[in-house]
């Protein structure tokens, strides 16, 4: 089983059009969507849900208010900023206010202090007042889950939820199955949901018997695109020719060396600028990424999007042309190398 | 006034957006900072061309673990949620890359053999470009966590009449951790399907911050008009269109400024720039709570 990962660096390079068109033409093979937190491949793929989970990872502190003795200790220790107290600001004491609002968390005093550090500016913020300062509480959307406040909460007055970050889904599509996702609203831990949608995508290939997983990766080079890099087959980067495109496709070509994944170039939109495009293709060349093909700028491209169609099915010369030849290549590329993946 | 310029899907033209706004600012000779908070793909030089005046690594503290003090009582790896650091066969394993930064098995540590030492995960880098003092991020490549890079990359400029934050594109950790605690967010957005439902997305996510928002459609003039109406039926303000234009798409690859080549777009972005003080002047944020998504 191969599995193909198409990536970009930079955001709307037409990454998710590539994708669709790349499924339509494979024929046969497992769909998987892993921009979690934008994912788009659901509005031209038109899936049919068959099965849908409730993602749940990490966990979330809440303070069960009628057990807070308001000794502050979470506010203290915490790291991320997320534990407020309910107490109106006026009613707290001037020292406080200033001492939490002039620190600007230079941690310069935890990281030199010789003696436990966190427990004296615990002892400082007590002395200035925090303590009875009434019920603190959590904001979800802060709160990293370490359970730092979980562990040090002298009164045991902090829950530690298992949190639901998202679902993922199983869908039946045109081109076979598709396994795609979808944050919760302000969630984090898309990385690990990215991993959930790869993990099932391979599981389904395996139990249909399907040589090929098509990925549609998100931008940029952190935690989500990590998790739907490592591992895979080859990687197919669309880049656009502009100064930032150009800037962006360096950056994910390093990444993908690091972490040792072939990879391939696809210049969409090159007639944009063809001194560019050309200079991308002479860096590539020097990379040895090979050139999978060019694509012409063609609102075609954005008129399908609108028909919900890939631009392949609606035509076959012209821009249409253009992404089957980068197809044929990608296959060329995949049969020559030797990375197969097992669910 | 602190407005970020955010966007659920990516390449709509936040940078676009970010840095004309920033120097239309500077034209009108207010002070402006400009921070480019996408340290994965940062872009915002590539139009502002700064002179770098300073550059410094960024870190973030990981524990470092004396072996000569450890007695293995395993509490570390009992208390870390992100199994970052082991002990293991007589051993204490640190795994860096996931290590949030708590700071959790320092305090628990009951012999003090833990300490934090910084770990670079990136760059930081400031000049001035245009008249605008630029700041901007660059993370290592193969560094997953970005978060700690953008917080101080936001923290790092000093106080100007005006700063544009330029966010990463999603919904997730990094673009909630730069837009938290901005005035206003301004939303750029392209009239495609993709881009309205990524827009919805990022609506969502800015409204559950408690953040007043508004909306600039770029390339109006293509796909359709759904846009329009979802922003109608939220109530959400269209603060600017820019049109697609080829001129615009051109420069725009070879790093050129809109609001620089043309005495048209300059207009626009004043002009959305004049809307955005106003904005800024009659409503102060108000932060509503956002209901707990797990619930």
């Amino acid at each position: 089983m191969k599995e193909l990962v198409v990536i970009s660096g930079k955001g709307g390079t037409g990454k998710t059009s590539t994708t669709a068109s790349l499924a339509v033409l494979a024929g046969r093979c497992v769909v998987a969507d892993c921009d979690v937190d934008a994912a788009d491949l659901h509005l031209v793929l038109s899936p049919k849900v068959l099965d849908r989970h409730d993602f749940y990872s990490g966990h979330q502190a809440v303070i069960r208010e009628e057990d807070c003795s308001g000794c502050g200790a979470c506010l203290a220790h915490c790291r991320f900023g997320a534990i407020s107290s309910r107490a109106p600001a006026e009613e707290l004491d001037g020292g406080l206010r200033a001492a939490r609002y002039d620190c600007e968390n230079c941690i310069v005093c935890r990281r030199s202090c010789p003696a436990r550090a966190n427990d004296m500016i615990h002892a400082m913020s007590v002395a200035m007042g925090v303590a009875g300062g009434g019920g603190f509480s959590v904001d979800p959307v802060a709160c990293e889950g370490c359970g730092v406040c979980v562990n040090l909460c002298p009164e045991k007055a902090i829950d530690f939820r298992p949190r639901l970050c998202g679902e993922w889904f199983v869908s039946q599509t045109r081109c076979g199955t598709m396994v795609h996702a979808k944050l919760g609203i302000a969630q984090s831990n898309s990385g690990k949901l990215v991993s959930t949608v790869r993990q099932e995508a391979r599981r389904a290939a395996e139990k249909q018997d399907v040589p090929m997983i098509i990925v549609d990766g998100p931008p940029g080079i952190g935690c989500p695109v990590i998790a739907s890099v490592t591992g895979a087959s080859m990687m197919l980067a669309v880049a656009e020719p502009t100064l930032s495109g150009e800037h962006d496709l360096k950056r994910v070509l390093q990444l993908a060396r690091h972490f040792g994944i072939p990879s391939a170039l696809c210049i969409n939109k090159w007639d944009l600028n063809p001194d560019i495009a050309a200079r991308i293709e002479a860096y590539c060349r020097e990379q040895s990424v090979p050139l999978a093909g060019r694509i012409r700028y063609d609102r075609a491209f954005t008129h399908a999007q609108i028909q919900r169609q890939t631009v392949v099915e609606m035509s076959e010369d012209g821009v249409a042309a253009d992404i089957r030849a980068v197809w044929a290549a990608v296959v060329a590329q995949l049969e020559c190398g030797r990375a197969e993946v097992r669910a | 006034m602190r407005v970020s310029v955010a966007s659920g899907k990516g390449g709509t033209g936040k940078t676009t957006v970010a840095t004309n706004l920033a120097y239309v600012a500077s034209l009108a000779g207010r002070t402006v900072a400009y921070v480019d908070c996408d340290v994965e793909e940062p872009n915002g030089h590539l139009f502002l061309k700064p002179n770098w005046l300073t550059r410094r690594p960024a870190t973030r503290l990981v524990p470092c673990v004396d072996e000569s003090k450890c007695t293995q009582c395993g509490r570390c790896g009992e208390v870390c949620q992100f199994s970052a650091i082991v002990p293991l066969g007589g051993k204490v394993l640190v795994y860096a890359e996931l290590c949030h930064g708590c700071g959790g098995c320092t305090l628990v540590c009951p012999t003090g053999a833990i300490r934090e030492e910084p770990r670079e995960l990136g760059m930081l880098e400031m000049g001035w470009a245009q008249g605008v003092q630029f700041t901007h991020g660059v993370l290592n490549v193969g560094e997953a966590m970005c978060t700690p890079l953008i917080r101080q990359v936001k923290d790092a400029p000093p106080r100007t009449e005006v700063t544009v934050i330029d966010a990463p594109p999603g919904t997730s950790c990094p673009a909630i951790e730069t837009v938290r605690g901005s005035d206003f967010v301004l939303m750029v957005t392209e009239a495609t399907p993709f881009g309205l439902n990524d827009l919805r997305l990022a609506v969502e996510m800015v409204r559950c911050l408690g953040l007043p928002l508004g909306v600039v459609i770029n390339r109006a003039d293509t796909g359709n008009r759904h846009t329009w109406t979802y922003c109608g039926d939220q109530q959400i303000r269209i603060l600017a269109e820019i049109p697609d234009d080829r001129r615009i798409a051109e420069a725009y690859s070879r790093g050129e400024l809109a609001a620089m080549i043309s005495p048209e777009y300059r207009d626009l972005f004043s002009k959305l720039l004049a809307e955005l003080s106003k904005i800024a002047a009659v409503s102060p944020s108000s932060p509503l709570a956002c209901e707990s998504q797990a619930s």
